[in-house]
């Protein structure tokens, strides 16, 4: 390394994903000059390369692919589809490219100084940056932003190396289609990627060690997308762990401990390995600042998501959960507009999140399990879409959208959406949520007909015992 | 399942204290209401009781650590049955937790109640008013309950927080309380308007920077305990607002040293000691029935004298976490005796850590007694937001003439310090007198106290 390539910027933000390029973007936007590192060639992270997009790409087949199944139900019937992997592949990753070569010129644009390689921290404010083996060069920062992201965590003791098992990464390549495939964990990475394998022919078998799949999600959410899931996949172990995964000639073989008695070892053709998350904040030289991190790997931020030195700020999957894009994204833009020198500060009321398995799930601000948990009192109301014309002309009534609501106030604190869709429909909630809406300002707003978002007022409707399309008049207990 | 017990609600706006002891360890089997730390805030330890009860899986505090309301303290597994969750405030436990509301009442009714006394420049208010923000406790309307988020759309928010408001602290007076834009600005003129009434108040003098001592020799730096840390920010309060004037005399208590070696035996019996500053208290409870001025606050946000109906009085305890001064209350209605005994439980109290917050609070005059240590005389510092405070210095036998000749009598120095924005020196000179003439002739208290 030599002296004279000690470059300086005023911002430097390590990691690329929608956290990061979000953030280093509006850093450019306010007039900051910003160095934008990442080890991929273009920004786009986890997300656009190996997790969110690529994931959707699938998923959209998927759900293609029933449809066009059920459509005989209708009238409608088409031949068995032919499924090219290799074009199928190759879409995927035009989708990838389309949109990663779009943020590499919307970073050229905005004159952000992109660098592909690793960085580590040698003080608290200078980077060390490996662009090739021994090719390093040192970048001095006013302000650092981390945004390192998080990879898949597997179990320890029971994962083994073995090109029969994936994880979410190597699922989405999509090498081939296995006959059987075993999914461990029944968080929503297992449960969106096994269902693209089941639509493409695989035989899915997923083992979840808790007693319902998608922990911490609404129980009557859940329902709606297990009743289905019941039917397309293989099977669904509950209270099941995976004892030993042994490669074999056959494929991966497998022993489980459940609280049923006797789940026979069974042999996979592969195993997809999803049981979650972890933050990446080592090799990051964090010992060389003041950086602290907890017992998780999380770093520690405060409000305006500044770490425990002074100079440097943290965002996105790295510094807690949850682990989602659009936190990751909004964190990036506040800790930016705190460089910058305004009042900025995270305080959402409602982070959205979505399961996009067929149907999705979404929910956002309070749900009932953390109601219950809390003790709190709230009011739920739920509108079945058996009542929806819309979910009727569309074949799917397997769905519910409901809303918390403070009795007192009648303000909404949450909503949860069960169902094809159910996505696009939490917008809604966060924007009622976060503007401190009244389950009488949902009510009195006009929903185009025939949509589902019509249930969200309906929803508010039943609050007030005057749903149109089901009877159900309000209880008396509510004072 | 794992059970989390979190520092509970401790009551009159504490929202922090300092783990004095750590009373469990990991392993132990926790039961309901077992005190589980000792808990050091503003001026008062207590123990804090558990509300779960289970095997202790994890402490997650050290001794000496500050944690806040509503901070994770330990977790605990335990049988789902036997818990219920951790979320409401645990039973007031009167001796252990003294500083605990007793009732949980809803934060309406509190506000409601509180509403008209807050705006009196009371201890706790004045506090918060000369430092930035915690506006909530002087505006008249009420806001929202403690732990919900509030209600107002995240472009309000963020005015909020560009000017400088805890939105926390604004009611709203939209549907649901829902907080608009002009109600931010509706609080942020009231605040300013607070704050210009105590434009007399330096809004705070810049700390001038510290030389680096260790340059001309060797020092040792440590943390200020509670007591201390709120002491000097009391007292530099008291320091910086009062119109200070000390007042000085002296009382002849040649025939009050009588009295009390013949009465300190029934004072004893009764488990007290009967100190000149017992008596003190009774002559002082009389002087303020005489002189209402001396049992009053300034209002000045609101131009306004606030005349107490009530006569509790505090005395200066030394204690070996430094100055406490425990309240004893309707002081006018005790005897001698009664407040003989009560002084010696509540000194010891202080002494030995059992007292409680609301025991040092609401008190309308002070006695700070340093005779027994010694000294000719002293200018104590006005405990606002009370008016004036008797010193006490120690007494000494001196020649006094006495119908042509020198006499020798027990002279005991007393000073009185007060406010005089509020009183005129006349009127200090005749309050004193007074309590010297009852010191002198008992008789007086029960003629015109």
């Amino acid at each position: 390394m030599t002296a004279e390539q000690h470059a300086k910027t005023e911002l430097a933000v390590v990691g690329a994903g929608p956290g990061g390029y979000a953030a280093a973007f509006l850093a450019a936007d306010l007039g900051m000059r910003v160095t934008l590192v990442d080890p991929r060639p273009k920004p786009g992270g986890v997300c656009l390369f190996q997790g969110c997009i690529p994931s959707k790409a699938l998923l959209h087949v998927s759900k293609l692919l029933s449809e066009a199944e059920e459509a005989a139900g209708w009238g409608v019937e088409f031949a068995k589809p032919k499924i090219d992997l290799e074009k199928l592949r190759s879409w995927k990753k035009e989708v990838v490219k389309k949109l990663t070569s779009g943020l590499s010129q919307l970073s050229t644009q905005r004159k952000v100084n992109f660098v592909q390689g690793t960085a580590a921290f040698i003080d608290s404010n200078t980077l060390e940056i490996s662009v090739a083996r021994d090719k390093k060069h040192r970048i001095s920062f006013q302000h650092a932003v981390l945004a390192t992201g998080s990879r898949p965590a597997g179990i320890p003791g029971t994962t083994i190396e073995s090109p029969k098992v994936m994880d979410s990464t190597g699922a989405l390549e999509l090498e081939d289609v296995p006959k059987t495939l075993l999914i461990v964990g029944g968080g929503y990475i297992g449960l969106e990627l096994g269902s693209v394998y089941a639509s493409l022919g695989s035989r899915v078998t997923v083992v979840e060690m808790m007693s319902d799949l998608l922990l911490g999600v609404d129980k009557d959410l859940v329902k709606v997308l297990r009743n289905r899931l019941e039917k397309k996949f293989d099977a669904i172990l509950l209270d099941t762990k995976v004892g030993r995964m042994k490669e074999t000639k056959k494929g991966i073989e497998v022993t489980f401990q459940s609280k049923a008695p006797d789940v026979p070892a069974k042999t996979f053709e592969k195993a997809l390995i999803a049981t979650g998350r972890k933050p990446n904040s080592n090799d990051l030289g964090l010992e060389n600042t003041k950086v602290e991190v907890d017992e998780r790997g999380f770093i520690e931020v405060d409000g305006q998501r500044r770490t425990t030195d002074p100079s440097i700020f943290a965002i996105g999957d790295v510094a807690g959960e949850p682990m989602l894009a659009h936190k990751a994204s909004h964190e990036g833009r506040v800790a930016v507009e705190v460089i910058a020198g305004n009042k900025a500060e995270f305080d959402p009321r409602a982070i959205p999140a979505v399961v996009f398995t067929d149907p999705e799930i979404a929910w956002c601000g309070l749900t009932e399990t953390e109601a219950e948990a809390q003790n709190r009192k709230v009011d739920v109301v739920r509108f079945p879409w058996a009542a929806s014309g819309r979910a009727l002309t569309m074949g799917r009534t397997d769905g519910v959208t409901k809303l918390l609501v403070d009795p007192e106030t009648e303000r909404v604190l949450g909503m949860g959406v069960a169902g094809a869709g159910a996505g696009e429909l939490i917008a809604e909630g966060v924007l009622a949520v976060e503007m401190a809406a009244l389950a009488t300002d949902v009510r009195l707003s006009i929903h185009p007909h025939p949509t589902l978002s019509e249930t969200v007022m309906e929803s508010a409707e039943v609050f007030f015992g005057q749903s149109t399309h089901i009877y159900r008049p309000k209880r008396k207990s509510k004072s | 399942m794992d059970v989390e017990f979190t520092l509970p609600d401790l009551g009159e706006g504490v929202e922090y204290g300092t783990i004095a002891k750590i009373l469990v360890s990991v392993g132990d089997e926790l039961e309901m209401d077992q005190s589980i730390v000792e808990l050091e805030t503003d001026k008062a330890v207590f123990e804090v009781p558990s509300s779960i009860s289970g095997v202790i899986k994890e402490i997650f505090v050290q001794e000496g650590e500050d944690v806040k309301v509503g901070q994770k303290i330990l977790t605990v597994s335990s049988k789902a049955e036997a818990v219920k969750k951790a979320v409401e405030k645990p039973a007031p436990a009167e001796k252990s937790a003294p500083a605990v509301e007793p009732e949980p009442v809803s934060p309406k009714e509190a506000a409601a109640e509180k509403a008209p006394e807050d705006a009196v420049p009371t201890k706790t208010a004045m506090q918060e008013m000369v430092p930035e923000a915690t506006p909530a406790s002087f505006v008249p309307l009420a806001s929202q309950k403690p732990d919900e988020a509030a209600p107002a759309a995240p472009s309000v928010r963020r005015f909020a927080r560009e000017i400088g408001i805890d939105i926390n602290g604004v009611s709203g007076t939209g549907p649901g309380g829902r907080i608009s834009i002009d109600d931010i600005k509706r609080h942020a003129k009231a605040l300013s308007e607070q704050r210009a009434a105590f434009a007399a108040v330096p809004a705070g003098i810049p700390l001038e920077p510290l030389p680096d001592f260790a340059k001309w020799g060797e020092v040792a730096r440590e943390p200020m305990n509670k007591v201390r840390r709120k002491t000097a920010e009391h007292l530099g309060h008291a320091w910086t607002t009062v119109a200070h004037v000390t007042h000085f005399e002296k009382a002849d208590i040649t025939q009050l040293e009588k009295f009390r070696e013949d009465y300190g035996k029934k004072a004893e019996d009764a488990g007290g000691k009967l100190t000149l500053t017992a008596i003190l208290l009774k002559i002082v409870s009389a002087a303020l029935k005489v002189f209402p001025q001396f049992n009053a606050s300034i209002d000045l946000a609101r131009s306004e004298i606030v005349y107490k109906k009530y006569y509790h009085i505090g005395v200066a305890v030394d204690t070996d976490r430094g100055l406490l001064v425990p309240v004893v209350r309707d002081v006018d209605r005790k005897n001698i005796v009664e407040l003989s005994v009560e002084l010696t439980q509540m000194a010891q109290k202080a002494r030995n850590k059992t007292i409680s917050l609301e025991e040092m609070k609401g008190g309308c005059f002070t006695i700070s007694n340093l005779g027994g240590i010694g000294g000719t005389g002293f200018t104590p510092i006005v405990n606002t937001p009370e008016v004036a405070i008797l010193g006490v210095s120690r007494s000494r036998v001196e020649p006094l003439y006495v119908d042509g000749e020198f006499e020798g009598r027990l002279i005991v120095p007393l000073t009185l310090s007060y406010d005089h924005r509020l009183i005129d020196g006349a009127d200090a000179a005749r309050f004193l007198r007074w309590i010297v003439e009852a010191i002198e002739e008992p008789f007086k208290v029960l003629l015109e106290g």
